[in-house]
């Protein structure tokens, strides 16, 4: 392993320009004579729009234009789409509504789009926009996702009876149904899954600017994948031709799901800067973010697990109620049914599982994958079932699920998935031991003795990454496929350029693709730029999110990286004046076997491009390579994590002591982003447990719309973790990579409330697990130990 | 698009700065009669530290004509022992009432307390004064002048802490009325015990304890319908006996708490007992 190559925990490359304010953020961005839109949003969760009156707005300073929903519907711009198929089990096609970027008629959520205005400065948008008149007729909201399909509900979409988008199924049920009728015990559970806000720390902002001269499109995006967004915008919503068409998503701070999808205000942004002949900027505020950003999560479920006598798991059934909340965001539909399900398998070899997905409608934002996406929904409902299974039926939480762990692979599951590699009991026995398990009763009755309560929870999680196999993708409804493309481009002294369609908004892409790069050709990292996030510059490309980045990205990179060393041994044995099969290149270096000849990189990447030493009709002169990956497989990505804490039982306050986590993430191209990855993961998944939570009133209104009630994780939330790694290489790909960047958030969830039921007793707890919720679970617990 | 030449070149970010509130004007007076002066103008703002006046400008919730600055007022300024009392001007910031040896001394709960408030960065900026005036109901300033029964001190007039605060971000300041001074008699015993919002790190529940010349003090913050408020059977309890053990089996009524997404009435209730037995045993 060279010093920064695979392997190596390179700092970042991309972190100096990060941290000394040098990035380019989109709202470090400004083009000339560009004007700023300024949403007016609905202040209701439902309600018709009876008459919008601009006429006083449009005299006020500044006023370049101002539309409304009429306005993009006569310009034919359309609406915004789902790019995911779910049939409901009837075989009936989901019920979407429409999606238009600018309300038409009627506003769905607080914060829906009525109208933009357009003016000189933000400031005298907003000044002009407080002048727009806008008559509702308030409609009741449907906002309890529990209730939203029940009778005599308002209707949100016409095309969506009963609130209902789809009843989609998994599984074999009769199978099922026969596995519990002869279980030995039956777990049941009801959990939900708590609602959450992205909170990237760069809010979502967008440039369109339209060049008539040419005729095109430029829209300036914080977007996790901008060749998605030009499609969308293109071929379905309308704004220009691809070819016609820059989407160029610069540094972007964070992303974490939200900035896959297709937003109105950069529709608008676009449209509008065609129809006012100007550049036509918006950036979020951040209560904008709260109200409109994509939320995640808010599942309820109900869950059963079937054991038999010896404790083997024979059946896991679950019915899930999932909020898509007011308009089908990009990828709502995918996230509760095909990343959702096919994971209820967990690391166990459960042989029948059926699962029912019910999707509602309500008057609340969308809502859409966030770090994990449908994974943590999974593995909290099975690592929260199986927990409870141990203790209900004696046996020590570890064992239980020791026994019932997948050993051999490759291992096909009841629902879809098929486990390619993994060492389940490995990763439980390391992190036991690093953990120091068999300790923890020592360390409870030492807490005892201070008047506190210690808990541990373990969660064994599988998650899969990797998306995805085209094929795979189309036969289960995605619109699009999820390969990625790479492309190697040398230049003639020897430095590369790798230009790829996955978008590196904090995942260190700049540095591991170098690092990839540095290793396969012997060059120094410093010599590799990594060019991504501009339609223009890369051809094509599916972006970053589910991990994909390396296990999908950096194959395609592998691949064009093979080219590019074939034709570059052709372009050796040229001036080495030996035949091809005779070159051998290693550290970047190419020699003729069994002789002293050799030639650096450099050196061949020059002769490539003055073709002086080869007829250019037998090879082509220049050395640029491209690639395209398909993935055969998902990959695995698997670990235990455990979480033991303390409880003050006066107060509830729950303070995490030890966090261990041993993951197998397959082969690691750069083991301190991986950490990172990891810590930053368990933040997210303790902010789910303990402290975050939207919260919607029963008028719509988004409670939680600042940081004054939204409990962000901060570092005195958290301990200081222990990370480890164990490795079962990935055989899908070429690399070994199975993918890290959502694994802390779909683990964390469940270590914590599992610790925490194993503090109180097994007194349920929901999550956010607030001081006060533990608090009465505590009195709870107090009341049933005293009458016992 | 393509654009030629500067003539339609957009300022560096006309998005921020002067363009997020209404305009108003800025005075900054010398003077306190300058500033009571300024004061009467029509609609008129007294700017302190601006921790809240400043954000509620920036959502639009507030459109004063006239800010008036009174970070260089003189008289407003200053913190000294004065006898038995510990005299801080209004002006002070809570760092400065955080690190002061003088108030660490005199009053070593009013020194943590201030460490307490907000993050370094507000401390740095928010003023005794200022927080006081505004009478958030989850401010932990109230907290201290009331238990302490401390004195508020205007350009009109001496208030003593009981007929101070009236209510959710209401005082018996009247219009054209600034606070110039607090002054905290020292006590024998005091400690103030938090209990933050998770989210926001304000208090939900924060009970002040002060053993004065004039009896056990208890206040509690952040709980109650109407602001700050005296808990007088804690303070009944504790006068008997000045110990943690005291206060237990005293039940605090939840009727008059709040209750909101974070914590319920009578979790607060409960709060109060556990913060104010913590503060006891703490007290110093």
């Amino acid at each position: 392993m060279s010093a920064t190559g695979i392997g190596a925990s390179v700092k970042r490359k991309e972190d100096i320009r990060f941290i000394t304010g040098k990035g380019h953020y989109l709202d470090d961005i400004n083009r000339p004579g560009q004007a700023y839109a300024y949403f007016l949003r609905s202040p209701h969760a439902h309600a018709t729009i009876d008459r919008i009156d601009t006429a006083e707005a449009r005299k006020s300073p500044g006023v370049v234009a101002i539309f409304a929903g009429d306005d993009i519907a006569a310009d034919k711009v359309g609406g915004l789409i789902c790019g995911w198929m779910i049939h409901s089990k009837d075989g009936s096609p989901m019920k979407a509504g429409a999606h238009p970027a600018l309300a038409q008629g009627k506003v769905r959520y607080v914060g829906d789009h009525v109208a933009v205005v357009i003016a000189d400065t933000y400031a005298r948008a907003r000044d002009a926009a407080e002048k727009i008149e806008v008559s509702y007729s308030e409609l009741p909201a449907v906002i309890d996702l529990a209730r939203a399909a029940a009778p005599a509900q308002a209707q949100l979409h016409d095309a969506a009876p009963n609130n209902t988008i789809f009843n989609w199924h998994i599984g074999d049920k009769a199978a099922t149904d026969a596995a519990f009728a002869s279980a030995a015990h039956v777990t049941k559970l009801d959990l939900v899954n708590n609602r959450l806000i992205p909170n990237a720390m760069e809010p979502r902002s967008a440039i369109g600017d339209y060049d008539a001269g040419t005729d095109t499109l430029t829209l300036y995006t914080t977007s996790q994948n901008p060749h998605v967004a030009r499609l969308v915008l293109s071929a379905f919503v309308g704004l220009a031709p691809e070819h016609k068409f820059r989407v160029i998503a610069p540094d972007v701070g964070g992303g974490f799901g939200s900035k896959i999808f297709i937003y109105a205000e950069e529709t608008v942004c676009a449209w509008a800067s065609k129809k006012i002949d100007r550049p036509v900027k918006w950036t979020a505020e951040r209560t904008e973010s709260f109200l409109s950003d994509a939320h995640g999560r808010d599942h309820v479920t109900h869950a059963e697990l079937a054991l038999d006598a010896q404790g083997k798991i024979t059946g896991l059934r679950a019915h899930t109620i999932a909020n898509l909340g007011a308009y089908m965001s990009t990828f709502s539909s995918f996230v509760p049914t095909y990343a959702y399900a096919p994971l209820l398998s967990g690391q166990y070899d459960i042989p029948n599982i059926y699962c029912e997905v019910d999707a509602v409608y309500t008057n609340t934002a969308p809502v859409d994958a966030y770090r994990g996406a449908g994974r943590p929904e999974a593995a909290f409902l099975v690592e929260r079932i199986v927990e409870i299974a141990a203790r209900e039926t004696g046996r020590d939480p570890a064992e239980l699920r020791r026994i019932n762990f997948v050993k051999a692979f490759p291992h096909q599951t009841p629902v879809l998935m098929a486990y390619d590699t993994g060492d389940f009991g490995g990763a439980l026995d390391k992190a036991l031991e690093l953990a120091d398990y068999k300790g923890a009763s020592r360390r409870k009755a030492e807490s005892a003795a201070k008047g506190k309560l210690r808990g541990i929870g373990i969660s064994a999680y599988i998650e899969a990454c990797g998306v995805a196999p085209s094929q795979a993708v189309g036969m289960l409804g995605g619109g699009v496929g999820l390969w990625e493309s790479a492309e190697v481009r040398v230049n003639p002294i020897g430095t590369v350029e790798v230009l790829t369609g996955c978008h590196s908004h904090g995942q260190g892409n700049e540095t591991t693709y170098a690092q990839l790069v540095s290793s396969r050709l012997g060059i120094p990292i410093e010599n590799v730029s990594v060019v991504h996030g501009d339609t223009d510059k890369v051809q094509f490309g599916m972006g970053t999110y589910g991990s994909r980045s390396g296990a999908v990205g950096m194959s395609a990179l592998s691949k064009a990286l093979d080219k590019v060393e074939a034709k570059a041994k052709k372009v050796a044995g040229h001036v080495l004046e030996a035949s091809e099969g005779d070159i051998e290149f290693k550290e970047g270096k190419f020699t003729v076997k069994g002789t002293d000849k050799s030639i650096d990189f450099g050196s061949v990447a020059l002769n490539a491009y003055t073709a002086h030493k080869f007829n250019g009709q037998e090879l082509e002169p220049g050395l640029k390579e491209g690639a395209f990956w398909d993935p055969t497989n998902f990959t695995f990505p698997a670990g235990v994590h455990i979480c033991e804490l303390e409880i003050d039982p006066e107060t509830g306050v729950v303070t995490i002591d030890r966090w261990t986590a041993v993951d197998d993430f397959g082969k690691l191209i750069n083991p301190m982003i991986v950490e990172g990855q990891v810590h930053g993961g368990i933040a997210q998944g303790v902010g789910q447990a303990l402290l975050e939570g939207a919260r919607y009133n029963e008028d719509g209104q988004l409670v939680t719309a600042s940081y004054m009630d939204y409990c962000m994780p901060r570092a005195d939330n958290l301990p200081s973790f222990k990370v480890e790694t164990i490795e079962t290489p990935c055989p899908s790909n070429p690399l070994g990579l199975k993918g890290c960047g959502e694994a802390g958030a779909i683990a964390a969830p469940p270590a914590v409330i599992n610790a925490i039921t194993d503090a109180l007793g097994h007194e349920d707890v929901a999550m956010p697990a607030t001081p006060q919720v533990v608090w009465r679970a505590a009195q709870k617990t107090a009341t049933k130990r005293a009458a016992e | 698009m393509m654009q030629l030449g500067a003539a339609r070149a957009a300022p560096a970010n006309p998005q921020f700065g002067d363009f997020a509130m209404y305009a108003f004007e800025y005075h900054r007076p010398n003077t306190l009669s300058g500033a009571l002066a300024d004061l009467e103008k029509a609609d008129a703002k007294a700017l302190a530290g601006g921790m809240t006046l400043i954000p509620t400008m920036k959502q639009r919730l507030a459109n004063p004509s006239i800010i008036i600055d009174l970070k260089s007022v003189p008289e407003l300024s200053g913190l000294s022992r004065e006898g038995d009392n510990l005299v801080i001007g209004a002006m002070t910031r809570h760092a400065e009432v955080a690190r002061s040896p003088v108030v660490q001394a005199a009053i070593p709960a009013l020194a943590a307390l201030a460490r307490g408030i907000g993050d370094p960065h507000v401390r740095n900026r928010g003023t005794i004064g200022g927080s006081l005036a505004n009478d958030d109901p989850a401010a932990d300033y109230p907290a201290a002048v009331l238990a302490l029964g401390a004195t508020v001190v205007s350009s009109k007039r001496r208030i003593p802490a009981d007929d101070f605060f009236k209510g959710l971000f209401e005082t018996a300041l009247e219009s054209g009325e600034l606070i110039t001074q607090v002054s905290f008699p020292i006590p024998a015993k005091a400690a103030y015990m938090k209990f933050a919002n998770p989210a926001s790190r304000y208090a939900l529940v924060g009970v002040f304890v002060a053993k004065t010349a004039g009896g056990v003090r208890v206040a509690v913050t952040g709980a109650g319908e109407n602001g700050v408020f005296r808990a007088s059977a804690l303070e009944a309890a504790l006068n008997a006996n000045f110990s943690a053990s005291a206060l237990d089996g005293v039940s605090i009524p939840a009727n008059g708490l709040n209750s909101d997404i974070h914590a319920d009435a009578d979790y607060r209730a409960h709060l109060i007992g556990v913060m104010a037995r913590r503060a006891v045993a703490a007290a110093a």
